[in-house]
């Protein structure tokens, strides 16, 4: 009575050994290193590797380990001192279209590497850093996209020729044009109807009983603008981020309009923040050299013209209508021109962006192109009584140069005051490339000091925990007490196993749920030795009250787990960030608690006890 | 009467009146407590701005209030946090703070007044994501409580589900109750620690409820609140050990877990606490006062179907 067949000890070991094996990674630590990554074009290769430990060597800089990934490279370094001078020297071989950020690499012998096994993945929490949550003004994305059709339409109709009065935006949304008579709207129905599929045209009563055409942007087209300002967003803040040079950035789209962005190991969180949260556009607009800037500020605008100020504060006069807005930059790049000596800003266009700009600047040398910044920031404001958000636009023009010819894919910006404010602009114009608005709604920022004393508490307070645990444990079941102690290191060592092959972020509230799972892993355990205890009172013997203890507690235990693990998965699917770690590693920890607290501690009772005959069970 | 010899005697049941009074006072001295002064909710339902600094050495908190008072963060609340060098500033979302750049203000500020100031923590949320987080809050615990429900009444019966949602909400109702009294700090961690309340006590009744169907099936001649009585007497070992040993962690996680889980530490100490009554005083009783009987039990559950479970 009471023996286990080999093969279920052959399973148990195998189980342990594989939790040993995934959990180990976690008992190196970590290198300070520098993790070289593609910007751009460029690409990471073994040409790359020999730049760089040449570079290195050049300056006299001793590394650990270089190592090629997939399209990364990590340079290992022996301390921080090392790995911050290797990363100006790195830096400054690769140029701009390499990122070289400071990271902590997993020491993590290869051997190990080999099966797979990693770390776990530390929280923002845990390690240091900065988690943004960002909205995405979608009502900006599509009125901007009728802004595009406004202009769209004014040209089409009149290349041929029918005659509208104006074309205003519709107070029910959508786009209202008003026609001189019938005839003419039928005309234009029919036009717009062939020219623009995306739109939907219908003839408009409401109002004056003029001839009037609403149009609007199709549902679906709607839908795709929406999408694509997402995934717009999302592009350009994989850019920014690039800029800010982090290693292993997070950014992830949230629902329909949120995108989260989490930077480890971030310390000056005031300049990410600058780059991220001074969110941005860029437009490029004519100077209007017709009018006096003085009469717009005194009041009088010009049709067609609107009033913006320089960064100096003097007013300026710029065309209503938008020339080519920043999306269509490719690239930016500071420079110094090789004739005058004097900082210039390379910009590149994409091939529509080109056209237009080729287009629109044959006829306008020598005149002057004004690249206007728009930047987005949110107050909260009270309003009636309730605090909202209140979005709030700063444009500025931040540079207006003479057009010296025609304009084309590549041209350059001069005229600047210094190379810090070329660079400047470079990064303004790389960065400012946003189809919609985007604000910070959620910001979470950890310094590296509090990390590290969250890991350091935490990992105490689940020491201290446990180790209370196993005294009384053994004390009051002896050698079941024991065996149960055994189970529950066990336990321990497989959570961590599991959270390193999940890769699951393992965040603060994640620990104190691994050190609720070991309050209550013991449960099962109590559970059957009370069981059994009661089966030795009722005068039963040991091996059949081992036997009984065990298979009645079964059927209480799988409930009582099953029922908390409800409660954890509700927690995952509802909880965001914190409550999720919380609720992953409760998860984890009640399924691995059910193998080590029935099957394991079985197992072992069965060792020791299995097959005897026995007159008293230490209980 | 036919049962097994348990190492206590105590008659649960006849004592269910006063329970009853207990819980009964309890719940509604909560429920004035949440009513007339609210949870304090942290930042995560409100949205605001919290920020962590540290300092080297202790700081008069005074004196960081007139300093912040003279800029325009005239609605800081400002507290030590832990220690007497660790302070917490928050500020509630206000007209006219840019929201993005409060913390580097704030820590511009705190420089500037010569203090030697490293920002530890920063958490902004802005009003509309304070309001989702409420939202998903009060989900969850209904969807919790919810799929509960549907487990225990199919695994069991439906008077048990009743008795074991009743202990449930006595739970959370009393813990929201202590919160609310206390003005401890309601913020996301709490709501988790609530949710890991829910599942703690529930485990706690369902060892008994386990055990009360188990008695019904072995014993021919009992009343119903026998049944209970005995039940009770025969898991309460196991009830104690294992709310001391959870009590154990959480106490170490209380001291040596640091600040910030602190108030997640709070909830589960005082949630085991009335959860461990709970499953005695509350659940137990409702169900018997449910009227379940023998009967109750047998069509859904065979003599012996608890081994159908076995792997």
């Amino acid at each position: 009575m009471n023996r286990y067949s080999p093969w279920k000890y052959s399973l148990i070991l195998l189980l342990i050994g594989l939790g040993v094996l995934f959990a180990l990674p976690n008992i190196y630590g970590k290198d300070p290193a520098l993790q070289v990554s593609s910007s751009r074009s460029s690409e990471v290769s073994e040409l790359t590797q020999f730049q760089v430990s040449n570079a290195l060597e050049e300056a006299g800089i001793t590394y650990k380990s270089i190592d090629l990934g997939i399209d990364n490279l990590v340079i290992r370094f022996n301390d921080e001192e090392t790995q911050l001078k290797a990363q100006a020297v790195v830096k400054k071989s690769l140029g701009r279209s390499y990122v070289v950020a400071l990271n902590l690499a997993p020491a993590t012998p290869d051997w190990l590497t080999k099966f797979g096994a990693e770390p776990m993945f530390l929280g923002l929490d845990l390690r240091g850093g900065v988690h943004f949550l960002m909205q995405v003004d979608m009502e900006a994305a599509v009125s901007k996209a009728e802004d595009r059709y406004m202009s769209d339409l004014r040209s089409i109709l009149r290349e041929n020729k029918v005659r509208y009065k104006t074309i205003t935006r519709n107070k029910a949304g959508g786009l209202l044009v008003r026609f001189k008579d019938d005839d003419e709207r039928n005309k234009g129905e029919t036009l717009i109807e062939d020219e623009f599929p995306d739109l939907d045209v219908l003839p408009y009563e409401e109002g004056s009983g003029e001839s009037q055409l609403a149009a609007t942007i199709k549902e679906q087209v709607v839908l795709d603008t929406r999408k694509l300002a997402l995934q717009q967003n999302i592009t350009t803040l994989r850019k920014r981020v690039n800029e800010l040079g982090v290693a292993e950035p997070v950014i992830q789209q949230q629902g329909l309009s949120r995108v989260v962005v989490q930077l480890p190991g971030v310390q000056d969180t005031a300049k990410a923040k600058n780059i991220l949260g001074a969110t941005a556009t860029l437009e490029f607009r004519m100077v209007d050299e017709d009018h006096a800037a003085q009469d717009a500020v005194d009041g009088r605008v010009p049709a067609g013209s609107k009033l913006y100020y320089q960064r100096g504060g003097q007013p300026i006069l710029l065309e209503k209508q938008v020339m080519l807005t920043g999306d269509s930059i490719i690239d930016a790049a500071s420079g110094i021109d090789g004739l005058s000596g004097q900082p210039n800003v390379t910009i590149t266009l994409d091939g529509k962006g080109a056209k237009r700009m080729s287009h629109a600047t044959r006829d306008n040398v020598g005149k002057r192109l004004a690249v206007v910044f728009i930047e987005n920031k949110v107050e909260v404001v009270e309003v009636n009584g309730e605090l909202v958000e209140k979005k709030e636009t700063i444009e500025e023009v931040i540079n207006a140069a003479v057009i010296r010819e025609q304009l084309g894919k590549r041209f350059q910006i001069t005229g600047l005051d210094s190379t810090q404010e070329a660079r400047t602009l470079a990064l303004l114009l790389r960065a400012g490339a946003l189809a919609a608005p985007i604000y910070i709604i959620e910001e979470r920022t950890v310094g590296p000091s509090l990390g590290q004393d969250n890991i350091d508490k935490g990992f105490n307070s689940v020491l201290i925990g446990f180790a209370l645990v196993l005294v009384f444990m053994a004390v009051y079941y002896k050698v079941f007490g024991l065996v149960a102690n055994v189970a529950l290191a066990l336990n321990l060592v497989l959570i961590v196993a599991l959270l390193s092959l999940l890769q699951a972020t393992l965040t603060l509230p994640g620990i104190a749920g691994i050190v609720l799972t070991v309050g209550m892993a013991v449960d099962a355990n109590v559970l059957i030795f009370e069981r059994i205890r009661e089966e030795i009172r009722n005068g039963n013997s040991p091996q059949a009250s081992i036997h009984a203890g065990y298979e009645k507690a079964f059927s209480t235990i799988a409930d009582a787990n099953i029922t908390t693990l409800i409660a954890a998965l509700v927690l995952f699917s509802f909880g965001t960030g914190p409550i999720k770690g919380f609720a992953v590693t409760l998860s984890l920890g009640i399924l691995s608690s059910m193998f080590t607290a029935i099957m394991v501690t079985r197992g072992l009772v069965n060792l020791i006890y299995g097959g005897r005959r026995l007159e008293k069970l230490k209980i | 009467m036919e049962m097994q010899k348990t190492r206590f005697n105590i008659d649960f049941m006849s004592k269910r009146k006063i329970g009853l009074a207990i819980s009964s006072l309890l719940i509604i001295m909560s429920i004035i407590s949440i009513s007339l002064e609210g949870l304090t909710f942290g930042i995560d339902f409100t949205g605001g701005t919290l920020i962590e600094v540290g300092y080297s050495e202790s700081v008069d908190l005074d004196a960081i209030r007139t300093s912040l008072s003279n800029s325009e963060f005239k609605d800081a609340i400002i507290q030590y946090f832990g220690s007497a060098s660790d302070v917490l500033i928050r500020i509630p979302p206000s007209e006219g703070l840019n929201t993005a750049d409060i913390s580097n203000k704030i820590l511009g500020v705190l420089k500037e007044a010569g203090a030697n100031a490293e920002m530890r923590r920063v958490e902004f949320v802005g009003p509309q994501v304070g309001e989702e987080l409420k939202d998903d809050g009060g989900l969850a615990m209904i969807y919790a409580l919810m799929g509960i429900f549907i487990y225990v009444a199919l695994r069991f019966q439906r008077r048990f589900a009743v008795g074991a949602i009743a202990a449930l909400v006595h739970d959370v109702l009393i813990t929201l109750g202590i919160f609310s009294f206390t003005h401890f700090d309601f913020d996301l961690t709490v709501l988790a620690a609530l949710l890991a309340v829910i599942g703690y006590s529930l485990n706690d009744t369902i060892v008994v409820f386990d055990r009360v169907r188990e008695n019904f099936h072995k014993v021919r001649e009992a009343t119903s609140t026998e049944v209970f009585n005995v039940s009770l007497n025969q898991t309460l070992s196991r009830t104690l050990v294992t709310s001391l040993t959870t009590l154990l962690v959480l106490v170490a996680l209380f001291i040596f877990g640091g600040e910030i889980i602190h108030s997640f530490a709070t909830a589960l100490i005082i949630g085991v606490l009335i959860g461990t009554y709970s499953s005695i005083f509350v659940a137990s009783p409702v169900t018997l006062a449910l009227g379940i009987t023998k009967e109750d039990l047998m069509p859904v559950q065979k003599e012996g179907a608890d081994l159908d479970t076995m792997p």
